[in-house]
């Protein structure tokens, strides 16, 4: 599963910040997670409980999911427009070059930690 | 009690060791090409290709499966060494477990290193193994749609090869509407259309390998 993946590597990385930080326990992990980074919050979490345990930094942490909105650039019409709504395909002019400003990412934005 | 702002990448653990294990490769002049596609789009047969065809290159092959052996016993077969890593349920391969596929494999006397990754369009794409360049397959029967449902993979690869030519005749593939979509995700892409059946295009692609060799060498 996809999920699984993702939540072994946070959870790699949360173990190596708290031994750079010399941190015993953190109690709070925010994410944030882009609507088409093809995340599924529920699975996710499902995930996160499953490697918690396993983890003695992250036994009682608590996780918080933030969702960062989609947006895409039309470099034709040089306007911005929901991506979830209309794809690929410009609203405004109709042309294809468009790219993702925003929305795939999957950031630590920060944690709670002794 | 203290709040700690990262702005990390979730993968940013992973992303040290795999920068740790390019270097340590481009130390000793080998080239880890990292080969992606779904399943079934000719990994092991372009691989076994190559090497026959290469002979003066030294290759060693890293097969990623989730369970099986098959892939590794076709490319000991041809004489190449070659190791079967095993996922274990993981869709993709990370760089901690291709570091030590690496050490399994041996890195002394090999020029170039292929690490074929899990048969799957989505989620290998997603994580820096430590290879030196990304080389993917889109097979003829997949379809010229893929690189709108798939962007990811196709936006990431140094290199890209179409895969089966010698089937085109059989699919509806409209190959000028597929490389604009490549090339909309994907400027700078490579593009070798190949058949490891009949040997079209094997010459082209077999030259990028070298030259990419060279370049990581120079
Ligand atoms: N016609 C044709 N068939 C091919 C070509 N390359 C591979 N095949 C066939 O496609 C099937 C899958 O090829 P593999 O090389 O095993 O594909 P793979 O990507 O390694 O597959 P997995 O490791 O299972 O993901 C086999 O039946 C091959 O014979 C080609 O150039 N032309
Ligand atoms: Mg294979
Ligand atoms: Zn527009």
């Amino acid at each position: 599963m996809h999920e699984m993946g993702i939540v072994l590597h946070l959870a790699k990385t949360l173990d190596q910040t708290a031994a750079e930080e010399k941190l015993s326990r953190i109690s709070k992990v925010t994410l944030q997670v882009g609507e088409v980074s093809g995340i599924i919050t529920d699975l996710f979490v499902d995930a996160w409980n499953y490697f918690k345990p396993r983890h003695p930094v992250l036994a009682d942490s608590e996780l918080v999911l933030e969702e960062i909105p989609a947006v895409t650039w039309c470099d034709s019409c040089k306007s911005k427009y929901e991506t979830v709504r209309y794809g690929r395909t410009c609203p405004y002019c109709g042309s294809g070059e468009t790219w993702l400003l925003q929305g795939n990412e999957c950031v630590i934005k920060e944690i709670e930690a002794e | 009690m203290k709040i700690i702002k990262l702005g990390e990448k979730i993968t940013a653990a992973n992303d040290r060791e795999a920068e740790a294990l390019r270097q340590r490769l481009k130390e000793k002049g080998i080239l880890l090409i990292n080969l992606m596609s779904a399943a079934g789009s000719g990994k092991t047969t372009l691989l076994s290709r190559i090497i026959k065809d290469m002979k003066e290159t030294r290759i060693g092959v890293m097969e990623a499966d989730i369970a099986s052996d098959v892939d590794a016993v076709r490319i000991e077969a041809l004489g190449a060494r070659a190791i079967q890593v095993h996922t274990n349920g993981m869709c993709h391969m990370d760089a901690g477990m291709t570091a030590e596929a690496v050490d399994a494999l041996g890195d002394d006397e090999l020029d170039l290193i292929f690490l074929e990754n899990v048969g799957n369009l989505i989620c290998p794409a997603e994580y820096d193994t430590g290879a030196g360049k990304k080389l993917m397959i889109l097979s003829v029967p997949e379809g010229d749609d893929k690189p709108l449902k798939y962007p990811l993979m196709f936006m990431e690869s140094d290199a890209l090869v179409i895969s089966k030519m010698d089937a085109r005749e059989f699919f509806p593939f409209d190959m000028e509407a597929f490389t604009d979509r490549v090339r909309i995700l994907n400027p700078d892409i490579k593009i070798f259309p190949v058949s490891a059946k009949t040997g079209e295009g094997m010459e082209a692609l077999e030259g990028w390998l070298s030259e990419a060799l060279e370049e990581w060498r120079s």
